[in-house]
């Protein structure tokens, strides 16, 4: 392992190997410290999905900008990604849920985004295993450019790519401390050796809580488990994916031919534990036989874990931390870290190799919590 | 190709034993990677047939004994159930 670098990024999930690539691009010297395998943390477990329908306008932009980065991603990688866009469909269930729906998409159409407000008997235009009346719409929003990828695939490509631009990343490596000088980070330790650094980047996920207590930086991040499920592969069925935040339920047919989906269960509550539950199984099953009747002859083959890194408005961490130089965070993204990692990377590419911050990172800044009224991000699935 | 030499590692996705040596190859040294690269074991049989081969395949290229070589996480159900099974008879509450 090397012992210095221009930048050393924590976490090999797929915002540190985009991060990794971008800046090797820039003709930095990058070493990666990843704890476990490629993908091992919430990419490896997430739900593929990349959506452009938000509630608030940072979401809503570094997912329009994200998704412009994915239709091209496959050709700059040189791997294929399996990036589809198939569209989201968001199930409205009663007229306050539309008042908002209406008023997110005057919103996205303001920023440039295609999407449209369906009526009940428009739904099974773009999803017709969709049981109406069933699922209780009473409408629903459908954005033609949301889509989904392979978030393996996507992890394992910005890794390769990294590589071959020089970047040394070491996995099942762990780090057991940061080392500061003069409010300046200093060098990372890890249980392989020291690397020399001016720059980390904090993108471990949900231990990124861990990391930024070593210098005495407490970031707002609570765990929450999440479950998610594959069925055995079918012929294609549907294009989009199906989504509905009253019922928290979200679905959609992988390239494959598997569908892939999850849905909270009522009594989850904040914590580390790992282990998947019967109740998620039926819970999962009841809503989704609900929502696609047809499938109820299906057979599910698995079902995981895996955790959203939360924060109290939903909407990542991402920046220098004020209090200490070099210390950059790219984590809290509360569930959407895939979707997003394309256009986090550039900025952060920008922040750290060129000193760019744009208003969206000082508006993602981590001092964002000390005293402000905060932004909400409503629009959270899962 | 070489197809009657054609040896199969996973019968679900149709991995043969030249994938995963390739594979290994390109640095995909760990078993979940590997998983997720190639969806080996993510087929109907969940990996009962599979992993066991590919165990020893990554045994033999890296050196590593097996229990240095990682273990695939459990996943619920391990047999295919129907939604229609889990969802089970009544309507929910």
């Amino acid at each position: 392992m090397k012992s210095k670098a221009d930048v050393v990024i924590i976490g090999g999930g797929v915002n540190g190997c985009s991060l990794a690539y971008g800046l090797t691009k820039k003709g930095l010297d990058v070493v990666v410290v990843e704890k476990k395998y490629l993908s091992s943390g919430a990419t490896g477990a997430c739900g593929a999905g990349i959506r452009q329908q938000w509630s608030t306008v940072e979401n809503a932009k570094l997912a329009i900008e994200s998704v412009k980065i994915f239709e091209k991603l496959s050709k700059e990688l040189g791997e294929d990604i399996e990036f589809r866009q198939g569209g989201y469909l968001i199930a409205v269930h009663d007229e306050n849920e539309m008042k908002q729906a209406e008023k997110n998409v005057n919103m996205q159409r303001s920023l440039g985004l295609k999407v449209d407000i369906l009526k009940p008997d428009e739904i099974n235009d773009v999803v017709s295993i969709l049981d109406v009346k069933g699922m209780y719409a009473v409408g629903a929003t459908f954005c033609p450019t949301d889509g989904h990828a392979n978030p393996f695939k996507t992890t394992f490509a910005y890794a390769n790519a990294a590589r071959r631009y020089g970047a040394e990343i070491n996995t099942y490596t762990k780090v057991v401390g940061l080392k500061t000088k003069n409010k300046e980070i200093n060098a990372v330790a890890t249980d392989k050796g020291v690397i020399n650094t001016g720059v980390v980047v904090n993108a471990a996920g949900i231990d990124s809580k861990e990391i930024a207590g070593m210098v005495n930086v407490d970031l707002p991040l609570s765990p929450f488990r999440k479950e998610i499920m594959a069925t055995e592969r079918l012929k294609p069925l549907f294009e989009a994916m199906v989504i509905s935040f009253k019922d928290g339920i979200y679905f959609s047919q992988q390239q494959e031919g598997q569908i892939v989906g999850g849905i909270p269960i009522p009594e989850e509550r904040s914590g580390y534990k790992t282990m998947p539950t019967i109740s998620f199984m039926q819970h999962m099953a009841r809503t989704l036989t609900r929502y696609a009747p047809v499938l109820k002859h299906v057979n599910m083959l698995r079902h995981w874990t895996g955790f959203y890194d939360v924060t109290p408005d939903a909407r990542p961490i991402l920046g220098e931390v004020k209090e200490l130089k070099g210390f950059i965070q790219c984590n809290g993204f509360s569930g959407h870290g895939f979707m997003l990692s394309p256009m986090v990377s550039k900025l952060l590419v920008d922040l750290i190799a060129n000193h760019k911050t744009p208003d969206v990172l000082i508006n993602l800044n981590l001092d964002r919590f000390k005293g402000k009224k905060i932004d909400r991000e409503m629009y959270v699935v899962g | 190709m070489k197809e009657a030499k054609r040896s199969i590692i996973c019968r679900c996705e149709d991995i043969s034993e030249e994938d995963v040596l390739k594979a290994i190859d390109e640095g995909y040294i760990d078993l979940e990677e590997l998983r997720k690269k190639l969806r080996i074991g993510m087929g109907p049989c969940q990996g009962r047939v599979c992993i066991q081969l590919v165990m020893k395949i990554l045994e033999r290229k890296t050196g590593k004994k097996i229990p240095k070589v990682s273990l695939q996480t459990s996943r619920p159900p391990l047999v295919p159930v129907s939604l229609g099974t889990l969802a089970g008879d009544k309507d929910e509450k």
